[in-house]
């Protein structure tokens, strides 16, 4: 029946047809809204007239809109000294050929986004980054991707930039010779959001900072720190994840700073934990969690902070606080499935332990307000022991250690009275949860 | 054929048995007698395997008995004391021992009945009375029929009737070519069986051979006083030597001569 | 030796004091959920009761057991069977019915409160396993302690001694040399010692399952491999020899002595 077989053919050519053509249209109605109204544009491509971006920068007005298509750019240092949208489409290479920084920003108002930006220079002169910018404004790098450079995106003296959505590869293999994922020093109200690091020196670094918003990142795998911060104030740290750095949250001789809903995980081994208040000041860590660390946090010389409401779960040592940190209000925090909840080089504390929830606690509720009646104390004598003498683990659940902690109990000889909870909570509280 | 060879024993300090050679026929019964600390007990479970000597050898056909734990099967042996798990019933210990030895008893009805023991064969053993245990401690050596008996004291204890039936059985048993070994330290109570007297004294055989010859050697009838005035006899002559102190300390610790110990023969 | 297993079984059935062993460990893990640790936290909680209480009721129970068969031995001794399966109907009596008690007591808590992460139910099989290996080498210790010695009470006096020091004099001394020496680099030293004590290696057997991976930043570089890998057979090998010495030696002395 050839008649109805054609009849059947031109029905579903014509379908195909008009699926295209509306397809089509549509495609071109998204393209044109997308479309600024009357920003110029340039186009680079390996064919196109524009061959290379330097060119393509040379020749942009500023303001303009930069196209880069597909393809290798393999130019060594480009600059971008006048302010510029750059846009990649189907991430082009930008290749800095092992020179110097691959990108240098100079300008206020650019933007870079969509390339992927690789092999600045390894000299540790004048810090390489693949992405640089220097005393710039409102700079925006957004979804680039990064990988085999120094420093990934580094910004000097910067104020008002936004580093989002982007994809940083290291390969450090030795903490000297090796940069930082996104490093920022001496820059104020700069965003960096959303960001994934690994296998940098640090993976978020922020040096003589102020009022920073970071949040959302990944900082994972890098040789030493997931989020560092020194010198700075005011800046604000929210829903980051720091994994199986050698330490998470590394805040230094810094103040006011805000900490809130991150997570610091699995900060293993000799020294690592999963954060260290080191000289830090009236700063506030609320909500976050610290899961299997070796230490979750660290005080040292640190003054006046808040710590509410944190989840400390199964980590080696929950709290180590050296004898010169006071003043600090540990409130509110959930301890569980700690192999210890705080050691201490004192027998005095100056800081204030309230209404923590403790699940070595066994003391008695009467009144049934939720408060324990009795106190807690939370270091113990074996931990003070294995915070000295760190081959006393060869004890760890001996039942030595148990009638030594017993009788340290009950003739406080060694451990330090005043650090104590005196309302501990009864109850677990609903957020805190133990990955078991 | 039970023979000992040059047994010697110590138990820490004290010498209990010294160099004995003793020879126990088929067809023969033969009572081991002398005071509480003899040796006697010692002796007996030597034959057993029970206790291992430092010196010398217990031989069964020419073996050591202490060689193979099969031999075993050939020797019915009672304790002084006896002991059991206490928690079972003597029919219990029955199966129990017929299971350790792999094979059934073989006169366990005539045995029980023999002795009056069937009422009391399902009651714990705990329950039972001294003389009863003792009873039950011979039957558990007699159900398996062995060719050699050794008993410690074995009527001790029992009352009159039983003991005789006993000792009827025991006769009997050495009729049919068993060979019958019992200790005991009133040599009285057994002498109506014995072939043969053997008393043991500080470990070392003081006197062996027939109840007539004891009486022939020492003008007394009643074998007690025999035996007595052996004793008598022998501290005097270990007085006699220049060399000993005391009488009681010689008793003790002189080395008797294979002779002296002998003297029966 | 079977016949001999099996009174030996009933025995212990009817002595009830297995059964007391087993329900004291399982109040002691019911008592650890109920204050709601998780299964991790109850396996090391449960570790440190294990390694305390498993050598002491498997000495004191098996030196009892020794005198209480040794009451008896002259009528099973005297029947036609080797000293040998007399000894091991009694030595794998006693370890299978205190074994099936501890497994028992601690492990049934865990079956209905479901096993958890796969970590935990590996932890758990470890604690078991290590107390399994603690009651071999007590048992054997305890018949050992009891042929050798004439009398119960000192034999149980003996016992005792002999578990408070492993299960806490030992350590004692160990934690004396950790802090006291603790200026020269006494990792391996101090590794060794712990191994040569079966409490502690089996303690140290079940702690490479455990929460020591959050610590290793607090141990140094000795430990850090021990603990790191292929400690397991490390710790596995002094277990094994505390079985078969004591038992090897209870044996013999068990074939030499008088009864």
């Amino acid at each position: 029946m050839p008649v109805t077989a054609r009849a059947r053919t031109m029905v579903l050519v014509g379908l195909v047809a008009a699926c295209a053509w509306l397809l089509a249209a549509w495609r071109q109605a998204a393209l044109a809204a997308e479309k600024p109204s009357q920003a110029p544009q340039l186009v680079v491509c390996p064919n196109c007239r524009l061959r290379k971006l330097g060119e393509a920068l040379a020749a942009a007005a500023p303001g303009a809109r930069v196209i880069v298509q597909a393809g290798l750019y393999a130019e060594g240092t480009v600059t971008v000294n006048k302010p510029v949208e750059i846009t990649g489409q189907g991430y082009p290479v930008i290749d800095g050929l092992g020179r110097a920084d691959v990108i240098r920003v100079t300008a206020n108002d650019v933007t870079i986004r969509a390339l992927w930006v690789r092999n600045s220079g390894s000299s540790a002169m004048g810090d390489p980054a693949a992405i640089k910018a220097v005393g710039v404004s409102r700079c925006l790098i957004e979804d680039n991707r990064v990988s085999d450079s120094l420093f990934g995106i580094r910004l000097d003296q910067a104020s008002d930039c936004v580093v989002r959505h982007n994809e940083l590869r290291g390969g450090a293999t030795s903490a000297s010779y090796s940069g930082n994922a996104i490093h920022l020093w001496n820059s104020q109200r700069v965003v960096v959001e959303g960001n994934r690091a690994r296998g940098w020196r640090d993976g978020l670094y922020f040096e003589f900072t102020r009022g920073l918003r970071v949040q959302g990142n990944l900082s994972e795998n890098n040789l030493r720190y997931g989020l560092h911060t020194m010198y700075s104030s005011d800046n604000r740290y929210r829903q980051n994840l720091l994994r199986a750095n050698q330490g998470g949250v590394v805040l230094m001789y810094s103040r006011q700073l805000t900490v809130l809903d991150n997570r610091s995980e699995r900060h293993w081994g000799a020294a690592c934990y999963g954060a260290l208040l080191k000289d830090l000041d009236a700063s506030r860590f609320e909500h976050n969690r610290f899961a299997g660390n070796s230490v979750a946090l660290v005080a040292d010389n640190a003054n006046g902070n808040v710590v509410a409401a944190n989840d400390f779960v199964q980590n080696g040592f929950a709290l180590r606080i050296l004898a010169s940190s006071s003043d600090n209000r540990f409130s509110g925090n959930a301890f569980a499935a700690n192999a210890f909840d705080v050691i201490t080089n004192g027998t005095r504390s100056d800081n204030l332990f309230a209404a923590n929830y403790w699940d070595r606690y066994r003391g008695y509720d009467l009144d049934h307000d939720g408060i324990g009646d009795v106190p807690y104390y939370p270091v113990s004598l074996f931990a003070l022991l294995l915070g000295e003498y760190p081959q006393a683990i060869l004890l760890l659940r001996s039942p030595l250690v148990s009638l030594l902690d017993l009788a340290e109990r009950g003739i406080p000889l060694l451990t330090p009275q005043a650090l104590r909870d005196t309302r501990p909570l009864m109850e677990r509280p609903r957020w805190s949860k133990s990955s078991d | 054929m039970v023979e000992v060879v040059g047994l010697s024993k110590r138990f820490g300090r004290r010498q209990v048995l010294r160099e004995l050679t003793l020879c126990f026929p088929p067809g023969r019964l033969t009572v081991l007698v002398g005071p509480n600390g003899a040796g006697k007990t010692t002796l007996l479970k030597c034959l057993v395997d029970l206790v291992r000597p430092q010196q010398g050898s217990v031989l069964l056909d020419g073996l050591a008995v202490g060689s193979d734990p099969r031999l075993r099967r050939r020797i019915g042996y009672v304790s002084q004391l006896p002991r059991f798990p206490e928690q079972l019933s003597a029919a219990q210990v029955i199966e129990l021992l017929a299971a350790l030895r792999a094979s059934a008893p073989v006169r366990r009805d005539e045995v029980l009945d023999t002795l009056g023991l069937e009422s009391e064969i399902h009651r714990p053993l705990s329950q039972l009375s001294g003389g009863t245990r003792k009873k039950v401690s011979a039957a558990l050596a007699l159900i398996f029929d062995p060719e050699i008996l050794v008993m410690d004291e074995p009527t001790a204890g029992l009352d009159p009737r039983s003991a005789l039936r006993l000792k009827d059985w025991l006769r009997a048993e050495r009729g049919h070519g068993k060979t019958v070994i019992l200790a005991s330290h009133l040599v009285s109570e057994l002498e109506e069986l014995s072939d043969r007297i053997v008393f043991l004294m500080d470990g070392a055989v003081w006197f062996d051979g027939a109840a007539a010859e004891l009486r022939a050697r020492s003008g007394e009838q009643n074998l007690e006083r025999a035996l007595a005035r052996l004793v008598e006899e022998r501290i005097a002559a270990a007085l006699a030597e220049p060399s000993t102190t005391a009488p009681i300390a010689a008793a003790k610790t002189a080395p008797w001569p294979r002779s002296a110990g002998m003297a029966g023969r | 030796m079977i016949p001999m297993l099996q009174l030996v079984l009933r025995d212990l059935w009817r002595s009830r004091w297995p059964a007391a062993y087993g329900l004291f460990l399982l109040a002691t893990s019911e008592a650890l959920f109920a204050f709601g640790e998780n299964r991790a936290q109850a396996v090391a909680s449960l570790l440190t009761v294990t390694v305390l209480v498993v050598p002491t009721m498997t000495l004191a129970l098996g030196v009892s057991q020794c005198f209480d068969w040794r009451y008896c031995a002259e009528l099973l001794l005297a029947q036609p069977v080797r000293r040998g399966a007399i000894f091991a109907g009694q030595y794998v009596g006693l370890t299978l019915v205190l074994s099936l008690s501890f497994v028992f007591g601690v492990g049934l808590p865990f079956l209905w409160m479901g096993l958890g992460s796969r970590a935990a139910a590996q932890a758990l099989a470890v604690l078991l396993a290590a107390g399994i290996l603690l009651t071999l080498v007590f048992g054997a210790l305890a018949l050992l302690l009891g042929t050798a010695s004439e009398q119960r009470l000192p034999a149980l006096g003996r016992a005792f001694s002999l578990a408070l020091f492993l299960c806490v004099v030992y350590d004692g001394i160990l934690l004396a040399a950790a802090t006291g020496l603790a200026d020269y680099r006494l990792e391996k030293p101090l590794l060794a010692l712990a191994l040569l004590n079966p409490v502690d290696a089996a303690r140290l057997l079940v702690l490479l399952k455990l929460d020591v991976a959050a610590l290793t930043g607090y141990t140094g570089a000795v430990m850090q491999q021990f603990f790191g890998a292929g400690a397991q057979s490390v710790a596995l090998l002094p277990l094994a020899l505390w079985v078969a010495v004591p038992a090897a030696l209870a044996y013999r002395a068990y074939q030499r002595r008088d009864f």
